[in-house]
């Protein structure tokens, strides 16, 4: 490390004798990618206790070798230009989110150290579900929490971690609690769920205290590492700048006034064995279909060749008219076909009479967005429904209105429009609620855009009941037959199919 | 004091903010702040040249990474030892 540094003029006569024993980590880069020209040191205030804790973190990384394994998810707040400094992997998220983010990243990456650095306004105000239930969860990640009770970075707020009586400039007189309520404590509330395994707090107050965290910060990344569990660290730390005091003070009052507060100690060290019964199977959503497929019928379906390279289908009516299952089928038939697919519902909170619809892709490549502002096809169960989206559909597309004719008001000159009783049919065959499948079957006719074979599956697999089965069955072949016969004999408003 | 201090530290003068918490620190109260400034404006700490034990407290709170380096007066016997092992700048202290 001592030729990392450039050792003063003055010096070199003993460097002969001397050997360096403490200098900056390799875990901070060289030069910092700051904004601004101050390359060289951080953008803390003078006396701040990120430096410190930074530098704790950085320290231990280094000794347990986990440089090339960290990555280190930055809140906002004062810390939020972690990544300045530390040479990891460098994520920066939302405000209180990072607990989160770094359960993804865990879960992704299991093999990697996953460390969440937070203060206090970002874990414990905005980020107060994001860290209970990572704990609760028992992520198998790092926390360091930084409470310095008060938000810095944004000019001295009151935090949730503020003391009783200390002013801020949003509690000018002091916290009160019969209106702020009372200081958060994080450790202690985590402590109360089962699957953390080491919560500590420490205090940046005085040269034991700092050692004492030095050593916590150790064992909370030596424990991620060894894969125990959640391990959490709060920190308290001084902001000198903030409680208008100069670091040296600044330090004393963390010792004075907030480890009363905030007593330390080791709140939780324990192994954990969370339970892992009931391993649902590690199958692919391919890998399912492919098994469904061969448990339930011997005829393999034959890759299909679609005649399109992307098919935007919208599906809108009432809720309980089966708008979003009618989706679904589509969905899952272009699924077994080998397609792209992706549904997307929209609706309203009602299960039964709110408006609702749905968008199907179905595509060869990769889907952009699930969301189709040009639909190609539109299915109308209802006339609001019809009036509300008929605008959207692509010149040139279809439109399957789920009514007997048009209404006389209404022209859609950019596409060719389908009048299809549904309702009607399927009520005639013996319940109106298959008029989605025969909706399906006029579209299937009508665009050919997946095998009608596929539905059947579809249906076999999702219509345990062999009664309502057949009716699906019956449905299916009535909507086909409806396009084959009915509308070439005129049913739409055009002989042709086309609107004026 | 005999022979040369047990231990001894730089500063690096552009890095450091003048917090003082080193000079509060320091057990054998070897630092003080400089009466001149530096390039910042602050008045940055400084070795005042004797009786440093290289306890490295110093390092530990001060919040700049690289600002102070520490140094400890290596045994001639264990000098080549602990050259030859680049992980061995890491002693524990306290």
């Amino acid at each position: 490390m001592a030729e990392n540094n450039v050792i003063p003029e003055q010096l070199k006569t003993i460097t002969d004798q001397y050997e360096v024993v403490h200098s900056k980590s390799k875990l901070f880069y060289p030069e910092y990618e700051r904004k601004s020209d101050l390359k060289h040191q951080t953008h803390y205030c003078p006396g701040c206790g990120h430096g410190v804790a930074h530098k704790l973190i950085a320290e231990a990384l280094e000794d347990l070798g986990l440089q090339d394994q960290t990555i280190l998810v930055s809140p906002v707040g004062c810390s939020v230009f972690a990544y300045y400094y530390f040479d990891v992997g460098n994520v920066q998220v939302a405000h209180g989110r990072a607990p989160a983010a770094a359960t993804g990243l865990k879960r992704a990456c299991p093999d990697k150290i996953v460390i969440a650095y937070q203060g206090d306004g970002d874990l414990a105000a905005i980020g107060t579900a994001e860290i209970v239930h990572a704990a609760n969860r028992g992520e198998k990640i790092s926390v360091f929490f930084v409470n310095n009770a008060i938000y810095g970075m944004t000019g001295g707020q009151m935090a949730p971690t503020t003391l009783v009586g200390q002013r801020s400039t949003t509690s000018p007189w002091g916290r009160r609690p019969v209106n702020e309520g009372f200081p958060l404590h994080m450790c202690e509330m985590l402590s109360s769920l089962e699957a953390p395994v080491y919560i500590e707090r420490v205090a940046l107050s005085d040269n034991k205290n700092i050692m004492k965290a030095r050593r916590a910060v150790r064992k909370a990344l030596e424990l991620q590492r060894a894969g125990a569990g959640f391990t959490f660290v709060e920190i308290l730390s001084p902001c000198p700048t903030i409680w208008g005091k100069d670091p040296v003070e600044a330090r004393k009052w963390v010792g004075e006034k907030m480890i009363p507060q905030f007593p330390l100690n080791v709140f939780r060290d324990h192994t954990v064995e969370i339970p892992n019964n009931n391993v649902p199977p590690h199958k692919t959503v391919a890998e399912l279909v492919e098994g469904e497929r061969k448990a339930g019928s011997d005829t393999p379906i034959h890759r299909k060749h679609h005649h399109f390279r992307d098919l935007g289908i919208k599906i809108a009516g009432f809720g309980g008219q089966g708008v979003l299952l009618l989706g679904q089928l589509l969905a899952e038939m272009g699924m077994r076909e080998g397609l792209e697919v992706s549904w997307l519902p929209s609706y309203g909170p009602e299960m039964r009479s709110g408006s609702a619809h749905c968008h199907v892709c179905l595509a060869k490549d990769r889907i952009g967005s699930p969301v189709l502002s040009r639909p190609q096809v539109l299915i109308a169960m209802t006339e609001i429904s019809l009036r509300k989206f008929a605008t959207q559909v692509a010149p040139g597309g279809t439109i399957i209105y789920g009514r007997e004719k048009l209404p006389d008001d209404l022209s859609i000159p950019q596409a060719q429009v389908i009048c299809i009783p549904a309702s009607e049919i399927a009520d005639k065959l013996g319940s109106a609620k298959v008029a989605n499948v025969v909706i399906l079957g006029a579209l299937l006719e009508e665009t050919e855009c997946l095998s009608p074979a596929t539905a059947m599956q579809v249906l076999e697999n999702k219509v345990k009941n062999p009664a309502l089965l057949e009716l699906d069955r019956k449905a299916l072949d009535a909507g086909r037959l409806y396009i084959d016969h009915a509308v070439a004999m005129g049913a739409v408003t055009q002989a042709d199919g086309f609107a004026q | 004091m005999a022979g040369p201090a047990r231990g001894s530290i730089t500063i690096d003068v552009e890095e450091c903010k003048g917090c003082g918490l080193c000079v509060e620190s320091c057990p054998p109260k070897c630092l003080e702040l400089a009466p001149e400034l530096s390039s910042y404006g602050v008045h940055p700490a400084r070795y005042t040249g004797h009786d440093c034990t290289g306890c490295g407290i110093c390092f530990y709170c001060c919040p700049e990474p690289g600002a102070i380096i520490v140094y400890r007066l290596a045994p001639p016997a264990k000098t080549l030892v602990a050259q030859s092992q680049p992980g061995g700048g890491h002693a524990a202290t306290l």
